[in-house]
């Protein structure tokens, strides 16, 4: 697809929704990325770096104490303009590495990413004009009170100084920070910093918000707010990138996801549209002493089972159409086989089996 | 390029430099004035120096103020927002190329090498009471030998700030900086090292050297000093060198 200027995002819209986009088209931003990958051959940066899901490779002879570490596979995905996106997948699986390549910050290793009409990197500073950022982990400067940090970043925006003061005012009273505004930053709790991290990206009314991890370390109301506050920008025509491995914030959120998982895209569409791809809806975590294979295969007849998965020697996954009223029949087909049924998880359709689904891995594993 | 970004970034280093007003200065200044009162005024009045010397060490201890404080005004908070607190990203997400950053830094630590090495002056002039007999017959060389020895200190903290990690800054300090300063011909003319000559050469890789020599030659004519073309000469390439090496480092450094 050509990065062509004025087509640049027109061409992101598609089929029915392209009727209903078309007005954001005028004011606001998408996102398409090709191909992108993305190798590190020094350690990650803090936030891309997990604690599992990364495979660390040895290069060969020639960069024996090298390790190669790679976080994208090529990814291909387009965000449209106006849109609320989420990158959902467990840690490491290369979101924050995604979102720091389309905000300038990670060099990609093959691939092009466009903002609106502009390439990332051949155009960062034009892009840099567009975006506002909430890091994963806070990054405020410490050396200025909260107030202080809103008004410079209004003035590195170029905004006059009376423009500066009422957009400050305005955004400390939205994020509940008035009361603190003339505090150092640094002594600031983890919630407040959030906030103000969120402020600031919004200081200059980018056309794109990422949020990286935005609800990590929020408590539920603090969490509320900022979603309120995500959709309210997301009203004004703006669109937001976010990454989460919270499956209950993308299903709020989200108008579409991605599920990342090892630095591949492994599932894509709207929450409603991913959650009917898992067959039947229900999962059924059974859990018992043994399982033969005869017991699975007696699982799989019962009726409105559409999967039977072994998750270790002694579980089974069951996709089903029903949860609940599926129980006697288990526990009828398990006496039978001379099988202890100990433990059942009923899962409803959500994001959540769907990323089992695809991975065999709770997000949480 | 987007002046108004790099003034408000300058403008943001000023204010948090205004804040710190009174242990920046204490920092700048109390080094120095040890180093002049020690030497300057206690060894000579006992007779241990030569009276001559407070001529010697004066415009040396300018050049090391000024080296020092270009340095460590610019090293130090890079390598603190770079790696531990990674507070420089709010600014590299501006709207500026990252490099114009890397200038801004450089700007604003000569701003403070030239008010820490001229600040020294009047003190050291102080401390050290009669007897000194400094002058500035050559403003214009004076000049251009400050300018360029705060952009080689502030260019050279840029390249050692974004190369250093934080845990070798305790190295940082006893490898470079410390050799820097006593090879660096601030105690004593370059020309008195001709009893050592492997040393005589060796030492003009140092920057230093050419800022004592400079500023000797600009302040204290009646000591012995390199010419200034040579001087200059050398500080121009020394900076020009620094200059490239500290922004390609911060470019390598702002992206992963």
């Amino acid at each position: 697809m050509a990065p062509a200027a004025a087509g640049g995002f027109r061409a992101f819209a598609d089929g029915g929704a392209a009727r209903i986009r078309l007005s954001w088209n005028e004011m606001g931003i998408g996102i398409r990325i090709e191909e992108l990958r993305k190798v590190y051959d020094t350690p990650p940066p803090v936030a891309a770096r997990g604690p599992t899901g990364f495979g660390w490779q040895r290069g060969g002879r020639k960069e024996k104490k090298k390790s190669k570490v790679v976080a994208l596979e090529g990814i291909s995905l387009e965000i449209r303009a106006g849109e609320v996106y989420g990158l959902l997948g467990p840690n490491g699986a290369g979101k924050s590495t995604t979102i720091g390549i389309l905000t300038t910050r990670v060099q990609p290793t093959s691939g092009r990413a466009f903002l609106g009409q502009y390439d990332v990197w051949n155009d960062p500073v034009k892009v840099k004009r567009l975006i506002g950022v909430v890091p994963q982990r806070p990054n405020l400067d410490f050396s200025l009170t909260a107030r202080e940090i809103l008004l410079f970043h209004g003035a590195y925006f170029g905004q006059t100084a009376g423009e500066r003061a009422q957009r400050t005012g305005d955004l400390l009273e939205k994020f509940k920070l008035t009361d603190r505004a003339d505090h150092m930053a640094r002594t600031f709790s983890g919630g407040m910093m959030q906030r103000l991290s969120i402020a600031r990206a919004m200081m200059h009314d980018p056309e794109v918000l990422f949020l990286d991890e935005p609800s990590a370390g929020l408590d539920p109301q603090t969490r509320l707010l900022l979603w309120e506050i995500v959709r309210d920008y997301n009203r004004l025509g703006k669109t937001i990138v976010l990454t989460t491995h919270n499956m209950d914030e993308a299903d709020a959120l989200c108008d579409r996801l991605a599920i990342i998982d090892h630095g591949r895209i492994i599932a894509q569409g709207t929450p409603a549209e991913l959650k009917a791809s898992i067959p039947g809806g229900y999962l059924l975590r059974l859990r018992f002493d043994r399982v033969p294979e005869q017991f699975a295969e007696e699982l799989r007849t019962l009726g409105g089972v559409l999967e039977v998965r072994a998750a270790d020697q002694a579980g089974a996954d069951v996709y089903a159409s029903r949860g609940g009223s599926l129980i006697p029949a288990i526990v009828t087909a398990a006496q039978a086989a001379g099988v202890e049924l100990r433990d059942v998880t009923i899962s409803e359709p959500s994001l959540e089996t769907l990323f089992l689904h695809h991975t065999g891995r709770s997000l949480r594993d | 390029m987007n002046w108004k970004t790099f003034f408000a970034m300058l403008s943001r280093d000023a204010h948090v430099a205004r804040h710190n007003l009174l242990p920046v200065l204490l920092q700048n200044l109390l080094q120095p004035l040890l180093l002049v009162f020690v030497f300057g005024r206690v060894l000579t009045t006992g007779g241990l120096m030569a009276a001559r010397f407070k001529d010697v060490m004066l415009p040396g201890v300018i050049a090391i103020s000024m080296a020092l404080s270009g340095v460590q005004a610019v090293a130090m908070p890079l390598m603190v927002e770079f790696q531990f607190t990674r507070e420089i990203e709010d600014r590299l997400l501006a709207p500026m190329a990252n490099g114009w950053l890397a200038v801004e830094k450089i700007v604003a630590g000569m701003i403070q090498a030239l008010a820490a090495g001229l600040v020294v002056i009047p003190a050291a002039w102080l401390v050290l009471g009669s007897g000194v007999h400094i002058s500035l017959q050559h403003p214009f060389e004076f000049a251009a030998v400050c300018l360029l020895v705060s952009l080689f200190s502030a260019a050279g903290g840029l390249t050692l700030g974004c190369s250093v990690g934080q845990t070798q800054i305790g190295l940082m300090f006893s490898l470079v900086l410390a050799p820097m300063m006593m090879f660096g011909c601030a105690y004593y003319p370059w020309s008195m090292l001709s009893a050592f000559p492997g040393l005589q050469y060796a030492v003009l890789i140092n920057p230093l050297v050419y800022a004592s020599e400079g500023l000797r030659g600009a302040l204290a004519p009646q000591v012995p000093h390199m010419p200034a073309a040579a001087v200059l000469g050398a500080l121009m390439a020394i900076d020009i060198a620094l200059l490239a090496a500290g922004i390609r480092q911060f470019n390598k450094k702002a992206l992963s």
